[in-house]
């Protein structure tokens, strides 16, 4: 599946590396797709709400009733109507980005089916509000939208009477049909809602609000593009003519004209197939999925640091089962991790520097270990030579850290970022494994296992557990939110970093900085 | 990241892309359904044609044989005639169709909805109509000579129970 998602995921991280050049990395627009959404989501509803006050549902009456809101009450209503039609492209657009990117970046495997098969019927039932409010506008586009429409349902066999009948001429129309309409277009995005909060019932804290400075960048470009363009009526509807011209909305009704060209079957059959296919991702072909993160009573003390720090609701703490004299113990639901490794990172036993007893923590990856990882940094120390040698700990997912490697960089593979624990930094530069510690991982913001860019981030300032101790210097550690685009930055940044190692020196512990510092005085004094 | 000035204004140069890609798309391009010379003429039909076969009373003797709570005195079969159309302008037939009763038993209504784009003008508009499969001839009939406006809409519709054809 990856050779299929690489394009895109190559434009995606092409636009989100153009933009990083503008936007600080939490206000970059496409690391906060989903957040986007829910943002226009709510300017949709308070914008109508307001709207809706003054609308009338009649069929006579519907245009007239937008004419007044657009004309008479220009800066109140009108205005509000604006914002409600560009807020709903913003959130149909946002909503295709959101969904193109986690299939660009993959995250719609294992675990990930649910946001993803959750999501697919957000994005029909967007559709479908927009259509609905097209249509209670009641003009020539209005008309054009509930004639194509209903000639397309009609190709179903569920309806006992032509849809497309009631639009036939100006006398066949009545005003019960703008009442369903506008039953519709209010009732199904509270079902979307719905939906939407089942959509993110597997993640743990998920973005559903934009950063400020997003959001108030966001709602600035609204109002002025409402200010500028308002959003105003074409013609009114009249059945007795055909709405020969119209100026279609193409991110709502862009599919309009293929549904009124075409063959009822065959777009039916092509929507249906098209639904199928994107429905059937995440299992084309079957994931072989990882193994699932095990927790070893002996080694956990029920800290719940693991359940805090994990992306996917994949653990709980449960009652004591082993007698030990602790209140809790983790469980892991294997069907929810994936297998990121970020639960081994914040576990306190997860300790390179324990010698007493094998460097089993509470809770590990069996198909990569916490012991593995100090292996390989044994490893990878013993091949590095030079003067300045650096260890760079990389996510496999941002993919760049293995282009760094050479006779002094060494590099040891994570699943994530968060898996590494803190304390390995420190024991890399305390044991003098190597001069400097490098952590590459995904863009900042955009961590492939969601949070662990920013546990790791947190871990090594000292805000949250475990921290990375406040004596190691932090001179001697950088982290590179490279992303996967991210080669040359990761080689020009290990320069960088190379040369103020070799400036540093040697690593000397504080009592060797001490003791050097009294030696050096005593020979001064001489 | 720049500094906060040039930062600042690449932002505001992607909102007011984003901001005028958003505008432009709402509306244009115009969308041209039908040619600026064209008029439309859309029929619609529902109709029930004429059953098959004949109503027939049954005889004493039949209607004893059948369950007391079962003994209708006509017996009908459910499977309809098809209903054939043909539509004119100005002479030339452009849509001839047999419409197949539907339901499983074809016991339900005949149905059409179609659109045909002519170019506006004066033209001779003849429709015709059977609902039995033992008539030749047509059963219904409708003509109108309309003088059409470029984009103008007739619509014509079937209803036996008002007598046939009508335009609006």
């Amino acid at each position: 599946m990856q050779k299929y998602t690489a394009p895109l995921r190559v434009l995606f991280d092409a636009a989100e590396r153009l933009l990083s050049r503008f936007f600080p990395p939490e206000w970059n627009p496409l690391l906060n797709l989903g957040a986007l959404g829910f943002f226009f989501y709510w300017i949709i509803t308070a914008s109508g709400i307001y709207v809706y006050i003054f609308f009338d549902t009649g069929v006579w009456q519907a245009y007239a009733s937008v004419e007044y809101m657009t004309n008479d009450q220009w800066y109140a209503a009108g205005f509000m109507r604006s914002f409600h039609r560009y807020a709903s492209d913003g959130l149909v657009i946002v909503m295709l980005l959101h969904m193109l990117r986690e299939f660009s970046l993959g995250r719609f495997r294992g675990i990930r089916w649910f946001s993803w098969i959750t999501g697919i019927p957000v994005l029909l039932f967007v559709y479908v509000a927009g259509i609905t409010g097209y249509w209670l506008v009641w003009d020539k586009l209005a008309q054009y939208v509930a004639i194509v429409s209903t000639e397309w349902l009609d190709h179903l066999p569920f309806f006992g009477q032509s849809v497309a009948g009631n639009f036939l001429s100006p006398t066949s129309l009545e005003s019960r049909f703008f009442t369903l309409m506008i039953f519709m277009h209010i009732a199904v995005p509270l079902i979307a809602l719905i939906v939407l909060w089942l959509h993110l019932q597997r993640v743990t804290k998920p973005r559903i609000n934009p950063p400020r400075g997003l959001a108030i960048g966001t709602g600035l470009s609204l109002f002025v593009l409402s200010a500028v363009y308002p959003a105003v009526s074409q013609a009114p509807a009249n059945l007795a003519e055909v709405p020969g011209s119209v100026g279609l909305d193409w991110f709502y009704l862009g599919a309009y004209p293929l549904l009124e060209n075409l063959s009822g079957p065959a777009t039916w059959t092509s929507a249906v197939v098209a639904l199928l296919v994107v429905a059937a991702i995440p299992w084309l072909p079957p994931m072989k999925k990882p193994a699932a993160a095990v927790v070893d009573l002996a080694n956990c003390n029920g800290c719940s640091r693991c359940l805090n720090d994990c992306p996917y609701n994949a653990i709980t703490m449960q009652m004591r089962s082993d007698g030990r004299p602790f209140e809790g113990e983790a469980v892991v639901d294997p069907d929810m991790c994936v297998a990121c490794g970020i639960c081994a990172g914040s576990c306190p036993t997860s300790t390179p520097f324990r010698r007493m007893s094998d460097l089993v923590p509470g809770i590990d990856l069996p198909d990569r270990t916490i012991a593995d990882i100090r292996a390989d940094v044994h490893a990878e120390a013993e091949r590095l030579s030079g003067d300045v040698r650096i260890m760079v700990f990389g996510c496999k997912n941002a993919e760049v850290a293995a282009t760094v490697r050479s006779n002094s960089v060494g590099v040891v593979s994570l699943n994530c970022t968060g898996q590494l624990p803190p304390s390995f930094i420190d024991y890399v530069i305390s044991r003098r494994l190597a001069e400097g510690v490098v952590i590459a991982g995904c863009s900042e913001n955009a961590c492939y296992n969601r949070l662990g860019t920013k546990w790791t981030t947190a871990r090594i300032e000292g805000s949250r557990d475990p921290f990375l101790r406040a004596s190691v210097p932090r001179e001697r550690l950088k982290t590179v939110w490279a992303g996967r685009l991210g080669a040359r930055m990761l080689r020009a940044q290990i320069t960088t970093f190379d040369a103020v190692l070799s400036a540093l020196g040697p690593y000397r512990t504080r009592h060797q900085r001490v003791a050097a510092k009294t030696t050096r005085e005593a020979a001064d004094d001489e | 990241m720049m500094n906060r000035f040039t930062g600042y204004l690449g932002q505001a140069v992607f909102y007011a892309f984003a901001a005028a890609l958003a505008g432009y798309f709402a509306t244009r391009p115009v969308y041209r359904q039908v040619p600026a010379d064209q008029a439309q003429i859309k029929l619609m039909i529902k109709h029930g044609g004429v059953r098959v076969e004949d109503c027939r009373k049954l005889t004493t003797q039949e209607l004893s044989k059948l369950p007391t709570t079962a003994r209708r005195p006509i017996d009908c079969s459910r499977e309809r005639s098809p209903v054939t159309v043909l539509l004119s302008i100005d002479g030339e037939p452009i849509y001839q169709a047999e419409l197949q009763p539907t339901g499983l038993s074809k016991d339900g209504p005949s149905k059409a909805y179609e659109k045909f784009l002519v170019p506006a003008g004066r033209h001779l508009v003849e429709v015709r109509l059977r609902d039995d499969v033992r008539d030749q001839d047509y059963k219904y009939e409708g003509r109108l000579d309309a003088d059409l406006k470029p984009w103008q809409n007739l619509a014509v519709e079937f209803d036996a129970e008002r007598g046939g054809f009508h335009f609006r």
